[in-house]
């Protein structure tokens, strides 16, 4: 007999089940012996088990989502513990009822099946359905006649480009990707000062075309971008052509698929587009910076669409740009640079370390103008051909620094107003001075590119640099 | 049908549902546009509008579909909408 008359149990089944048509018998007994205190859950088709009365529909599957449901049969004994058992297996069921001769014609054992709320997409529709109360923005009802792509440019979410539709289900979808609560404030979100949530972020996200595994980066770029170092707010209200430029390093970048390689600065791979617009996406629809709005640039530029990519690693002894800013290796992290566009290296004949520097020197000269030096930080992008210009003879990152720097070291007299006849270029007190091109630390070189092509390029950065603009910054994801 | 529902990607600092556009607060030296669907009798009744916003003043500008069968082509509305401030579109049968 049952262990206590008090019990009640509750069976989930769906007739397609194998296992669940095998013990078809037990569930018979059970309901003998349970009477009223078996409740038998049927996820697929009600006219499995017709003669026990206590019978659910749970064709809608809200019973089986809530109860964790993921193999069927699984029998729940409704005590103190609420202990459940899941498949066949003679032994555990007689002991789990306390009914000794329960399925005693049955086989030893036979696995259960998948239930219906593990089918692929369906825990995000379950969610979506039965957990709605987890998301808390504002639900946007499109009329019947609503083109739902066309709805999102309408409604002015849209950098100009279509975005995918923030549908709840797709929301619970891309949330499934990060183990932060939906609720979690990420911080305040330029220029409208506004708490940004993780579940906005996951909008965001949705609509940029990210995958929900690319949820943790994306959450991990917005908090560098928050970084009050980073200087967003005013980034965004520049007539300048600057926005912000992503650059991810470590295990997780690859993990996602992320591009360093041919066309790492182009188009073509979901992960580098999609992570840089949803940036792009929440400044504009939450913090609601928008071109003419407070986003008044006089040209602007093609990376404010989107502009992120990852660092080629494959050179162990060659730090990447994280480990520039203290983390190691195998940290997973992000780094923002206000940036403008992109700016060829085109040096296919120096095979001297020498040569090379004094090359991406006086290419390097031309970041905002020739004749403006200390205004502006710039990211080197060098490519693997050049890389192993420099690694062959023995040149490490800091050399490279080093030689483009004293390459640069120039006379205040050749870059002061009215010099060469141009007006443009530094105050008449510096025609004294020896000055350099770059502040501290306001040189950065990574690597990337294909393994073909001596092309290495500059990412010019924003004119108000340093403590008094926008410096780089990282964030572990 | 089953209605779309999306989450709002917004601060949600303005309201849910589409605005109108801000209505014109005066008539005078506004253009107007009076758009004949070409339906009978449509331009006796828009000389008399034209001839009350005129005396609001207003310039009034007039245009006319080709035929009240169709939306107005792509044209017609780029030109209204770039020529006028606001437009009254003539339904009277």
């Amino acid at each position: 007999m049952p262990s206590s008359t008090a019990t009640s149990y509750s069976l989930f089944v769906k007739k397609s089940c194998p296992t669940c048509e095998l013990i078809e018998p037990v569930a018979k007994l059970l309901y003998e012996l349970l009477g009223s205190r078996l409740t038998v859950y049927i996820q697929d088709d009600m006219s499995f088990l017709e003669e026990i009365n206590q019978r659910i529909d749970d064709g809608e599957l809200e019973q089986s989502y809530r109860q964790n449901i993921e193999i069927v049969p699984t029998l729940i004994r409704h005590d103190e513990d609420e202990q459940r058992i899941v498949g066949w297996e003679k032994q555990q069921w007689q002991e789990f009822t306390g009914i000794p001769e329960l399925g005693a014609g049955l086989i030893d054992f036979k696995p259960g099946c998948g239930s219906l709320t593990e089918d692929p997409g369906m825990a995000e529709k379950l969610a979506a359905k039965f957990d709605s109360q987890k998301l808390k923005a504002r639900r946007i009802e499109l009329a019947d006649a609503e083109d739902d792509t066309e709805a999102c440019f309408d409604r002015g979410w849209s950098d100009g480009l279509p975005v995918v539709p923030p549908t709840p289900v797709r929301v619970m979808r891309m949330l499934a990707g990060t183990e932060l609560e939906a609720d979690e404030l990420i911080g305040i979100v330029p220029p409208d000062n506004i708490p940004c949530s993780v579940e906005k972020v996951a909008i965001n996200a949705v609509m940029a075309g990210c995958k929900p595994e690319y949820l943790p980066t994306v959450i991990a770029v917005v908090r560098a971008a928050l970084q009050d170092r980073f200087c967003m707010h005013g980034l965004l209200c520049t007539t300048y052509f600057s926005s912000p430029v992503v650059i991810v390093n470590g295990p997780e970048s690859r993990h996602i698929g992320m591009n360093s390689g041919g066309n790492a600065l182009g188009q073509g791979n979901r992960a580098n587009a999609t992570i840089g617009r949803a940036l792009q996406l929440l400044i504009r629809n939450v913090g609601g910076g928008k071109p003419g709005g407070i986003d008044r640039a006089t040209l602007g530029t093609p990376g404010k669409y989107t502009f992120c990519f990852a660092e080629d690693e494959s050179d162990d002894a060659w730090p990447n740009l994280a480990m520039d800013q203290g983390y190691q290796r195998e940290e997973s992290v992000v780094s923002l640079f206000a940036g403008d566009g992109v700016q060829p290296i085109l040096d296919q004949l120096s095979r001297t370390p020498q040569s090379l520097a004094k090359s991406m020197a006086a290419s390097l000269r031309s970041v905002v103008h020739v004749k403006k030096f200390a205004l502006a930080d710039a990211v080197l992008v060098v490519c693997p051909e050049h890389r192993r210009v420099l690694r062959t003879n023995g040149w490490n990152k800091q050399d490279l620094l080093q030689a483009i720097h004293d390459e640069l070291v120039t006379p205040g007299t050749e870059l002061v107003s009215g010099t060469g006849g141009i007006a443009e270029g530094m105050p008449q007190r510096l025609k004294d001075k020896l000055l350099s091109k770059f502040r501290d630390d306001g040189l950065h070189i990574v690597t990337a590119g294909g393994t073909a092509g001596m092309f290495s390029a500059i990412i010019s950065g924003w004119v108000a640099s340093g403590e008094r603009g926008s410096q780089l910054v990282s964030q572990r994801i | 049908m089953s209605t779309i529902m999306m989450l709002d990607p917004t601060s949600e600092h303005r309201p849910a549902k589409r605005q109108l556009l801000p209505r014109l607060t005066t008539l005078s030296e506004m253009t107007i546009g009076l758009l004949d669907i070409s339906k009978p009798r449509g331009k006796e009744f828009l000389d008399e509008v034209q001839t009350e916003l005129e005396a609001l003043g207003a310039t009034v500008l007039r245009y006319a579909k080709p035929t009240f069968a169709r939306v107005a082509p792509k044209e017609l509305y780029q030109r209204i909408s770039s020529e006028c401030d606001a437009v009254i579109e003539g339904l009277a049968d």
